[in-house]
């Protein structure tokens, strides 16, 4: 009995890592076809000096960290301020955008820019793009962060405010530095949403703003490319690599 | 106390009623208004979007959507419980292994999938090899179908199911089963008995939590379906892409809105102590 559950959950293990294992060897792989030939470094090589594939990872890295700043700032505050009180409306606000089809996010999301930037005539692209990942985003950092902060002792603040600190110095050298490694996590967390994002993305960005998640769609969609396969082992690999100290700093 | 926190409260409401709560209501309006002659929309009030839905072509979607994410729900279930029930009673290494099983969530769901593309296509890896070993004469066809799409959908939100069900079995006493098979109960009771009583609530829980995502899917059904199995969120895509009918689109999100508000109230009601 026990034989055959380790078995199963064997099996459940290689039937999640299996898509990532394959990837990142056959990234490695001097054939064009499905068929080993040997280790080589040429779809690295190919897709560095593939313009539109460094052009759109530019422009990843650039919407995730400036989405990732805002959304931490502002889910952060979110957290302290719902923090051992109960704002309903909002709370519920937040998980509701947290449980929100991607796709139905993202239709309201172009409906709403058209309505508000076409008396602009401004156009979508990075912009649009940023301000949508900060959206969706935000509702992951106030989990994480207050998830931290429930653990905090509230009686170190009571202390600080007793010893004569007003609320902004209790919570500047107090509670923030306490939240830093949650802090720490949800960014990560953002950044990691934030560069991944294909759905919402693919429909509020603009000419200039095509991103590494919509240029391997579209690869996708034309069969397989090796370049496709080093990038995307690439992301894995550092995206895997930030969830993974995500997780760590959450359970400091 | 409050004054300050009260203020840090306003970024992120900002935030969610300009960019959330203005879109969704944008999306409410659009609903009850006609289709503009060249994409857009006239402001003039009509029920028609909704009505439209009762249409047999998008009541076929509609229902095909629910049976994909029921079908996926049930089988997230089958793979979960006993990893879970494993991972509960793992000792020292639980956190490994939780980490674990969410680590391919948090990498890409894009990569994932293109990766299961790679695998399952008729020049992927299965089929070549396969082909290689001399057990199949042609391709199988894998990919761009139904099995495919629910191997994706599957494999995407496995997590969902595995941290509520785990989070039920943790605190269960193992004294319980202990003491069911000490007054003589076979295993098969126990459990029927016993354990899945006790498990219900994670079970509950990782239910919603997987039907919920898969429902409103729009990237596995796409790219492991190849556009040859619609489901409501291709439907939503398509009315505000190629078809360019925004108030049909709008009718059809908030539909699936509604689905989903009603099965979260349902859980939030029912089980609040289980949910991760």
């Amino acid at each position: 009995m026990r034989a055959l559950l380790k078995s199963y959950v064997a099996a459940a293990f290689v039937f999640l890592y299996l898509p990532l294992v394959v990837l990142a060897v056959f990234s490695f792989n001097d054939s064009r076809f499905t068929l080993w030939n040997g280790f080589s470094l040429r779809w690295y090589r190919a897709a560095w000096e593939n313009s539109q594939l460094t052009h759109a990872a530019a422009s990843s890295l650039i919407i995730a960290v400036c989405s990732t700043v805002f959304a931490t700032t502002a889910g952060t505050l979110c957290a302290y301020g719902l923090w051992k009180r109960n704002t309903r409306r909002l709370t519920a606000a937040l998980y509701l955008s947290l449980v929100t089809p991607e796709i139905v996010m993202g239709v309201a999301m172009l409906a709403f820019y058209q309505i508000v930037l076409a008396p602009m005539s401004a156009p979508l692209g990075m912009h649009t793009v940023i301000v949508s990942h900060i959206t969706f985003s935000l509702a992951y950092v106030v989990v994480v962060v207050l998830a931290r902060l429930r653990t905090l002792d509230p009686r170190l603040e009571e202390a600080a405010l007793d010893l004569g600190a007003n609320e902004w110095q209790a919570f500047r050298r107090v509670t923030l530095p306490l939240l830093l490694p949650g802090i720490a996590a949800a960014s990560l967390l953002a950044f990691t949403i934030s560069f991944d994002d294909y759905v919402i993305t693919s429909l509020v960005a603009g000419v200039d703003s095509e991103t590494l998640p919509m240029v391997i769609y579209a690869m996708a969609r034309r069969g397989v490319r090796p370049e496709v396969n080093a990038v995307s082992a690439a992301i894995v690999v550092l995206l895997g690599g930030l969830a993974l100290v995500s997780e760590r700093l959450n359970r400091t | 106390m409050t004054r300050l926190r009260r203020w840090f409260l306003a970024p992120a409401a900002v935030i969610l009623v300009l960019l959330y709560g203005v879109p969704l209501a944008i999306i409410c309006a659009y609903s009850l208004f006609e289709r503009g002659a060249y994409g857009g929309v006239e402001t003039v009030f009509t029920p028609a979007n909704f009505l439209r839905l009762a249409d047999a072509l998008y009541l076929t979607i509609l229902l095909r959507s629910f049976l994909m994410a029921g079908a996926a729900t049930l089988l997230c279930l089958v793979l979960a419980f006993p990893l879970s029930w494993f991972i509960s009673h793992a000792g020292r290494r639980k956190h490994l292994y939780l980490a674990l099983v969410v680590l391919p969530f948090w990498t890409s769901i894009l990569i994932c999938m293109y990766s299961w593309m790679f695998l399952l296509r008729d020049t992927g890896l299965l089929n070549t090899v396969l082909l290689e070993l001399g057990w199949i004469s042609q391709p199988l066809p894998l990919l761009y179908n139904y099995g495919a799409v629910l191997l994706g959908l599957v494999y995407n939100y496995l997590p969902f199911m595995v941290l509520p069900v785990y989070a039920a079995l943790e605190r269960l006493d193992p004294h319980l089963v202990e003491a069911a098979s000490d007054l003589g109960a076979k295993p098969a009771a126990t459990f029927r008995r016993v354990v899945w009583p006790l498990a219900a609530p994670g079970v509950r829980a990782g239910a919603v939590l997987v039907f919920i995502p898969c429902l409103g899917d729009y990237l596995t059904p796409d790219l492991l379906g190849g556009g040859r199995t619609i489901m409501v969120g291709n439907l939503i895509q398509n009315q505000f892409t190629a078809a360019r009918n925004y108030p049909f689109g709008a009718a059809v999100s908030l539909a699936l809105m509604s689905v989903v508000m009603l099965l979260l109230w349902r859980l939030l009601k029912r089980e609040e102590e289980v949910l991760p």
